[in-house]
């Protein structure tokens, strides 16, 4: 979908906004928010770009860096670090060869750290685009990434 | 077709959505019609029945078997076992786990509660299905608000139902909705708080994924009582599955006339709205929630003027939590009386939690107000998993640590009060003796700084610091008065920060500081704070 396609079927009242973005973010294919994107926004919602990259730019859902086709959030709330965040991290970020908040060189994974995901039960948890995977351990998560690296080398859909 | 002679509740939420449930459940379906059992045995989504961690969950009616740990795989010997040969999977039966009875025709509907409010169709009802919710008497306290009640009437009865806000702060809610109600204007405002980001708490979501109409139905009960035609559910950007949930059952609701226009031929005419979140902490929050709401950054307002004189676009606006909303129905449809039968005088009900941590069953619960940590850890959550309890932080990271010598006090905020705690959202994080509290604590003051919205010094700058010293504690290089500094910081966020996440962020540095004082002093070390750069005056004014 188009920006004015967005604007259109959400309405472009400024409560809207938010819905808005996540709607520009989802379609962008880098999972992010472009600078041309976000001035044709700006037009079509009477709302001056510096407004709108303030208001995206205080919520941790919206980024302006091209991310990975896989976003990876690891979980580092208390709960999921009492059951052993830091050890995922160090297995994240060895496995993927990156630190937390940078994408892979061939622009498959982004590595980020997330507040709660409201799974605490399953702790530790981290999510991978939509999906959240539960009672994690180091061997676990290369497992998943090892899937995920595979779905690119056969060509599966995400 | 002829009736079914057995049903499987597959319990579809986030945890097991994460495990496999859908693909369980696929195949399930798959198998049984293979079998000819299609019409025999029917399947149908349920929301979560409490166990978190137990993979793939099914309980089998009327047979009251509750499966786990299912896999795809398992289904063909499941059904050739218990639906072709009548026997029971032993090694599939989760021990310890009952499902709750299912609804029986004349049974008296208060001895199948069982002392669920909340909760009491969770496990049970098809979710997507608006016609099992009004099967279970759902929409019945609705119809009797608008038919057989005034407003006032209806706010009168969650008054003397002693209803407390179950977001945390336990405001009362009848007085909440006493304040908006009088307050003349032209558009008033329900809003469903469900930016649940408190960490360790998902009740909300379960309860959401479990029983959407249950929210709905209060909301509209709301509004009615304060004079909204519109109600508003804020939901955290990560719960996919709440939105799709709450989405399907608005427009199931609309479809039946239970949102709209003239509800039950009343003249009332209310609506409901989903509107997401993007990750902020800050915006549950009340007015910040009300900010983001009209797609702003979420940072919290200055109050007075509170939401119920001017909220959402400036309109009067009564807030409340998901879990507070879920308990209206029940209230208005059996009477104060009734609801002040379960749990504490002061805080009658029940209280949903969420277990977990060194716990052996992590999960969900709903108990009457009153209960104890101690029965929390051992009666439902199983016992610690490993070693010993050691500590436990009750209502999230902006929770109170707490160490042994509170697991016999009763949860409700009276009591909780009475010992210098509160009763916070609903997480119990409990922890062996492996969890240092040093960077336990850490970890917490590393979360707020994360989530800070920085428009206050005290909360900004106080957290820098909190970070540090509490940094240098969990490396063992503390400055020998890094415990009174951190103290004293403490202090000045709790009554010089702008809003209650500023605020509340003391509190695991002051409880830590209460029960687990010789440990924190185990991380200080020999050296002295260096002297602050500048000399820490300022040069006299000149003349």
């Amino acid at each position: 979908m188009t920006v004015s396609e967005i604007v259109s079927s959400r309405g472009n009242s400024r409560e809207n906004l938010l819905q808005i973005l996540h709607d520009i973010q989802d379609s962008s294919g880098d999972h992010s928010l472009h600078p041309a994107e976000l001035e044709a926004l700006s037009s079509l919602m009477a709302i001056p770009v510096a407004d709108i990259v303030g208001t995206a730019s205080f919520y941790t859902m919206f980024s302006f860096r091209p991310r990975g086709r896989h976003v990876i959030r690891l979980c580092e709330s208390p709960p999921c670090w009492v059951m052993g965040e830091e050890d995922l991290r160090a297995a994240l970020e060895a496995r993927l060869g990156i630190s937390m908040g940078q994408t892979t060189p061939d622009g498959q994974f982004t590595l980020e750290t997330s507040s709660c995901l409201g799974t605490c039960g399953v702790a530790p948890v981290m999510s991978v685009d939509d999906e959240v995977y539960g009672n994690l351990t180091a061997e676990k998560v290369g497992q998943i990434i090892d899937r995920l690296a595979g779905q690119k080398a056969a060509g599966a859909p995400v | 077709m002829s009736m079914p002679r057995a049903y499987v509740l597959v319990a579809i939420d986030a945890n097991t959505v994460t495990a496999g449930a859908r693909e369980v459940k696929n195949r399930l379906s798959a198998e049984l019609g293979r079998r000819g059992l299609g019409g025999e045995v029917q399947v149908v989504e349920t929301g979560s029945f409490g166990p978190a961690d137990a993979g793939v969950v099914a309980a089998v009616q009327p047979d009251g078997v509750v499966y786990g740990r299912l896999t795809p795989a398992d289904i063909p010997r499941i059904v050739e076992e218990h639906f072709v040969k009548g026997r029971l999977c032993a090694q599939f039966i989760l021990p310890g786990e009952r499902p709750l009875p299912a609804p029986r025709e004349g049974e008296s509907r208060r001895v199948q509660l069982e002392g669920r409010i909340v909760l009491d169709n969770c496990g049970r009802i098809d979710p997507e299905r608006i016609g099992e919710y009004i099967a279970n008497e759902g929409y019945f306290a609705l119809g009797k608000a608008l038919t057989q009640m005034t407003p006032s009437q209806v706010i009168d009865e969650v008054k003397a139902s002693g209803l407390r806000g179950r977001g945390g702060a336990g405001f009362p809610t009848g007085l909440k909705w006493s304040l908006c109600a009088p307050v003349k204007a032209d558009v008033k405002y329900v809003i469903c708080n469900a930016d649940e980001g408190e960490p360790g708490t998902f009740k909300d979501r379960l309860i959401m994924e479990g029983d959407p109409h249950k929210v709905i139905e209060g909301m509209a009960i709301c509004g009615y009582a304060i004079g909204a035609a519109r109600g508003f559910i804020y939901i955290r950007g990560e719960y996919k599955l709440s939105v799709e949930r709450l989405t399907q059952a608005i427009a199931a609701a609309r479809q039946e006339g239970l949102l709209g226009k003239n509800l039950f031929g009343s003249g009332f005419d209310f609506d409901v709205e989903v509107r997401i979140g993007a990750g902020a902490y800050v915006c549950g929050e009340e007015t910040a929630l009300i900010e983001s709401m009209e797609g702003k950054r979420g940072l919290p307002r200055l109050k007075p003027p509170f939401p119920a004189q001017a909220g959402f676009k400036g309109k009067p606006t009564t807030i409340n939590n998901v879990e507070t909303l879920a308990n209206i129905p029940a209230i208005i449809r059996n009477g104060a009386a009734w609801f002040r039968r379960f749990g504490a005088a002061g805080t009658p009900g029940t209280k949903v939690y969420t277990v977990l941590g060194h716990v052996n069953r992590p999960g969900l619960i709903e108990v009457p107000t009153g209960v104890t940590l101690r029965e929390i850890v051992t009666d439902y959550g199983g016992g610690m998993k490993r070693g010993r309890f050691h500590m436990a932080q009750l209502g999230g990271t902006a929770g109170d640590i707490l160490g042994e010598e509170v697991l016999d006090v009763p949860l409700d905020y009276d009591s909780m009060q009475a010992v210098g705690h509160s009763l916070g959202s609903g997480a119990v994080l409990v922890m062996n003796e492996t969890v240092n509290v040093r960077s336990f604590l850490h970890a917490c003051i590393r979360f707020f700084l994360h989530e800070s919205c920085g428009s206050c010094n005290p909360c900004r700058n106080g957290l820098r610091v909190l970070a540090d010293i509490t940094g240098r504690l969990k490396d063992g290089t503390a400055f020998v008065d890094d415990l009174e500094c951190m103290e004293q910081v403490c202090r000045g966020l709790k009554v010089s920060a702008f809003c209650p996440l500023g605020q509340s962020a003391a509190a695991p540095v002051l409880s830590a500081l209460r029960y687990f004082r010789e440990e924190l002093q185990e991380g200080v070390g020999t050296a002295r704070r260096p002297p602050a750069r500048s000399s820490g005056r300022l040069a006299a004014a000149p003349r």
